[in-house]
């Protein structure tokens, strides 16, 4: 076999490769890290790439008979920089992790690792997750591979970009507030956040608990499905976890007839772009060609849902983020004469401005005197919003937004962190109410990618991928970004 | 909107400093914040309960049986200043 064109590659096609025994694992393993080594000087969607680790892991598949491998056995994977793999370094996108070095394996990347999966590297992210652009990581920024001048979203937005890039076939990414599924949109990928519960959170360094889940990323639905079999179960180390109620399995519904779909009123408002509604649009006729309905439901809630997400995520992660003292892993700050300082020093130095303004709102929030006001409130108002939701799921089988209500935007062009929140607006409600959302890409607003968001009951994964399938053939949306001068 | 005596207290609380250039920035960008999540005080919730967990779920058991952990050097290992066994800190103020 020639020269392998990693562009044209799913999970799906390496592991038919393998089964074939076209190409070795260590064959397709180099392939994508000289596809990383071609083009991840411009995208910077890596913050480490293993290579040795992958090769190393890669040989010890080729080395068993193809006969008794397990399905996914010598693909590889590309992984958010804020899942714990021992022995390799995590930094979660911030100085104060810097050198930080797991000594055990998050439970989704021993599942991987039990599974055969080769690590190729950790990818970029905002800091501790919080961002929508990934340029607040301490490290580099990264860029979308369909524009490079343009921000790949976030928080995973390394996790979108390398899939785009085609530097990996699939990655796994983590979305609080849609920070899977606002990159997947921009980059143009598939990308999904699992009902909460559905994936042990394990090893996954916490920012928002109440509302953190871990999902896949990937060119292709069956792509995504099969990684959310990988991971999903109920893990005894997360008692929040449930796991899913059964497998998904490979999607292949072909129509949508008997299937009614509500478009959210208030998420395709004045809000969005005319471009993205376009788009959006479309993406509803070919429900309807599909044999699916569409109707207009009106949820009044949505809107406070960035409102009640800015009061509870910094809550709760002003809380998670105490951890960060300087004494048992992390950053230190070396001259300081009493504890008090050393935690002071330690954390200011080590935290962004993001983090650090995230925490102060969250400590303010909590702080004596404000508790009912603002953190009790908010969670009434996501009571509010569950109660919505639940009301439409009455009604329609999914309801359906755009995911961002822009195409990705320039590097550097929104500085006001409140602008930067109220793009979250479609993502968030569902983090909220704990539910499966996933991003398709439905097409293009001025050669930028634009994302469907499906979003279904809980446990409503097997339906929903099987739906957004159905899509996926219809619309027939190219994902692979045009990166040919950077890659030659 | 949150005075600079306000932030500089919540600071202390979060074991953050800042200097007069950032807080400069810091404060107005948190009286934003607070003003626009400020909002959900219009709405009349008393009826409704919070909620912390979406996915609600009562009394999550496992048998209680020991099953290995971490060994003492490898979940010290990361520690930016270890002494037989221990975490070693400044002195306390």
């Amino acid at each position: 076999m020639g020269a392998i064109d990693v562009t044209t590659l799913t999970a799906q096609g390496c592991r038919d490769l393998l089964a074939a025994r076209e190409v070795s694992s260590v064959e397709l393993t180099r392939a994508y890290l000289d596809r990383i080594a071609a083009v991840d000087g411009a995208v910077d969607a890596f913050l480490k790439v293993d290579e040795a680790g992958a090769l190393a892991a890669a040989e010890a598949v080729d080395a068993k008979p193809v006969g008794q491998r397990q399905p996914w056995e010598g693909v590889p994977i590309g992984l958010k920089d804020v899942l714990c793999v021992k022995g390799m370094e995590t930094t979660c996108g911030s100085k104060i992790l810097k050198g930080y070095i797991p000594p055990y394996d998050a439970t989704v990347i021993a599942r991987l690792r039990a599974a055969g999966l080769i690590f190729l590297g950790k990818l970029n992210m905002d800091e501790f997750a919080m961002g929508s652009s990934t340029e607040n990581s301490a490290y580099k920024v990264t860029h979308n591979p369909w524009d490079l001048d343009r921000v790949p979203g976030g928080s995973s937005g390394g996790s979108a970009a390398c899939v785009a890039a085609s530097e990996a076939p699939w990655s796994l990414g983590t979305d609080t507030g849609g920070s899977i599924r606002q990159p997947a949109s921009l980059c143009g990928v598939v990308g999904m956040k699992p009902t909460y519960g559905a994936v042990s959170r394990y090893g996954l360094v916490a920012y928002a608990s109440s509302l953190d889940q871990i999902g896949p990323l990937a060119r292709t639905v069956q792509d995504a499905a099969a990684l959310l079999d990988l991971i999903a179960l109920r893990d005894p180390r997360d008692s929040t976890s449930i796991g899913l109620s059964e497998p998904v399995g490979v999607p292949l519904q072909e129509n949508l007839e008997g299937l009614r779909f509500g478009v959210v009123k208030e998420l395709v408002g004045a809000a969005i772009d005319p471009g993205v509604r376009e788009v959006f649009d479309t993406a509803v006729d070919a429900i309807g060609s599909l044999g699916g309905v569409c109707e207009e439901v009106s949820l009044p809630s949505m809107e406070r849902g960035i409102a009640a997400y800015y009061l509870i995520a910094p809550s709760e992660a002003s809380s998670n983020l105490a951890r960060f003292d300087g004494v048992r892993y992390g950053h230190r700050h070396a001259d300081a004469d009493d504890l008090y300082e050393m935690y002071v020093r330690t954390r200011s130095e080590g935290f962004g401005a993001e983090v650090k303004r995230r925490i102060m709102i969250g400590t303010y929030a909590l702080s004596a005197g404000y508790y009912d006001a603002y953190y009790a409130q908010a969670q009434r108002t996501r009571t509010l919003i569950i109660n919505e939701f639940a009301g439409a799921f009455a009604t329609f089988d999914y309801l359906i937004s755009p995911v961002s209500p822009t195409v990705a935007f320039e590097i550097g062009e929104i500085a006001d962190p409140l602008q930067m929140y109220q793009l979250d607006l479609c993502t968030i409600p569902v983090n909220l109410a704990g539910l499966p959302g996933i991003s398709l890409p439905a097409g293009f607003s001025a050669g930028m990618p634009v994302g469907l968001q499906i979003i279904g009951p809980h446990l409503s994964e097997k339906g929903m991928l099987n739906a957004a399938y159905a899509m996926e053939q219809k619309l027939q949306v190219n994902t692979v970004a045009p990166l040919g001068e950077v890659a030659r | 909107m949150i005075s600079r005596q306000e932030v500089e207290h919540v600071a202390r609380l979060a074991r953050l400093h800042f200097s007069e250039e950032e807080l400069e920035h810091l404060q107005p960008e948190l009286g934003a914040i607070i003003d626009y999540v400020q909002q959900l005080s219009q709405l009349d919730l008393s009826g409704l309960p919070t909620t912390s967990h979406a996915v609600a779920l009562k009394n999550v058991l496992r048998p209680d049986e020991p099953v290995p952990s971490l060994d003492h050097e490898a979940a010290m290992s990361n520690g930016p200043d270890v002494e037989r066994g221990q975490f070693v800190v400044p002195r306390i103020g």
